[in-house]
């Protein structure tokens, strides 16, 4: 049997896609992780893999915090922004990626056919609109301002806000792209003015929130304990090693 | 190991521990969406709908263990479970390829 939590639908089920969407999702996810597969191996640095492993561990437990929100949904944060900050986003993809295969298969979280849809929103979007949204803010403070832990924040918000938006969105085209000779949907049966402003709200008022405070508090550890190990520090603290030995 | 590094790696157990609290929000009064309930909601299962759900038998379906009862206790059991899979496989299968690939 197959059950699908109302508010749980961040993880696209199998049936709720056709295979137009699900087809173009695998056809845009492949060069994705092909490329993102690359990038790793080019940068990782050997410091980062145990962080790298918790990250997608940690992705994978955030997302089994199921909360229940006004209204009767239940959703959860996904942990994807913090991993997109602190590891740079094409980590972050590999990451999520790996954990949400892993929900898929053996738990039944998210379709198969769906996998690439789920990576696309959760993997993809959310690390890079996470980081991109942090890199903005923060500007060129310091790595230990108070301003980037707001950045951060912000940065949750704000990509699991949109994932949900684009989720919303691969629903209601459905049944614009899937109808029986009567004009009966085939899969996912609301429309556009239905999923996007359901996934939108419940995202803006509820999960968004956790994913904000989730972002924040990691956030603000790591700058607290040691910066270093946030992505894109390294070179920065070297370069101002070198300008003190020079001076 | 960093010790902010081992320091986040603790959180990550005690998040382990406590992912039953996941559970509580997922009760019956929050409502599935399950064929029968979509049925209700708009008089039919959309025909692809229906096809393709039942197309993969996770083993463990929702993070259950089938045939371990519908208890509490055992709903939290089986939760802990998956949570202890997911970051042994994840962590595991990152750290094995990080490992290899990393450049120093």
């Amino acid at each position: 049997m197959n059950f699908v939590k109302l508010g749980e639908i961040m993880h696209i089920p199998d049936g709720y896609l056709g295979p137009y969407t699900y087809i173009a999702m695998w056809i845009i996810m492949i060069p994705i992780w092909y490329y993102a597969g690359r990038k790793l191996s080019s940068e990782l640095r050997s410091r980062q893999v145990p962080l790298l492993a918790l990250a997608a561990a940690f992705s994978f437990v955030i997302m089994m915090f199921n909360v229940p929100i006004p209204g009767g949904s239940t959703g959860h944060a996904v942990g994807a922004a913090i991993v997109g900050i602190v590891l740079g986003p094409w980590a972050g993809v590999i990451a999520i990626s790996v954990a949400l295969v892993l929900q898929a298969l053996m738990f039944g979280d998210g379709g198969i056919t769906a996998i690439a849809a789920n990576c696309f929103n959760m993997a993809v979007v959310m690390p890079f609109v996470g980081y991109y949204v942090y890199k903005i803010l923060s500007g060129s403070t310091d790595i230990t301002s108070s301003r980037r832990v707001i950045a951060a924040a912000l940065a949750g918000y704000i990509s699991l806000t949109i994932a949900a938006g684009i989720t919303g969105f691969m629903f209601g085209i459905q049944p614009l792209l899937h109808r029986t000779a009567e004009g009966v949907p085939i899969y996912m049966p609301y429309s556009l003015n239905i999923t996007v402003p359901a996934m939108l709200l419940e995202h803006l008022l509820g999960f968004a929130i956790l994913e904000a405070i989730v972002t924040a508090l990691i956030f603000a550890y790591i700058q607290k304990t040691d910066s270093t190990l946030l992505y894109g520090e390294r070179s920065a603290q070297k370069m101002r090693m070198r300008k003190s030995s020079t001076a | 190991m960093d010790k902010t590094v081992r320091n986040l790696a603790i959180g990550l157990v005690a998040l382990i521990i406590l992912a039953p609290l996941g559970l509580l929000a997922v009760g019956e009064t929050f409502g599935e969406w399950g064929n029968e309930e979509l049925e209700e909601k708009i008089g039919f299962v959309p025909s692809g709908l229906e096809r393709l759900s039942s197309l993969w038998s996770a083993p463990m379906p929702d993070y259950a263990l089938p045939g371990i009862g519908e208890s509490m206790t055992a709903a939290s059991a089986a939760y802990i479970l998956s949570a202890v899979i997911g970051v042994v496989i994840c962590a595991g299968l990152l750290y094995i390829i990080g490992k290899r690939i990393a450049k120093d």
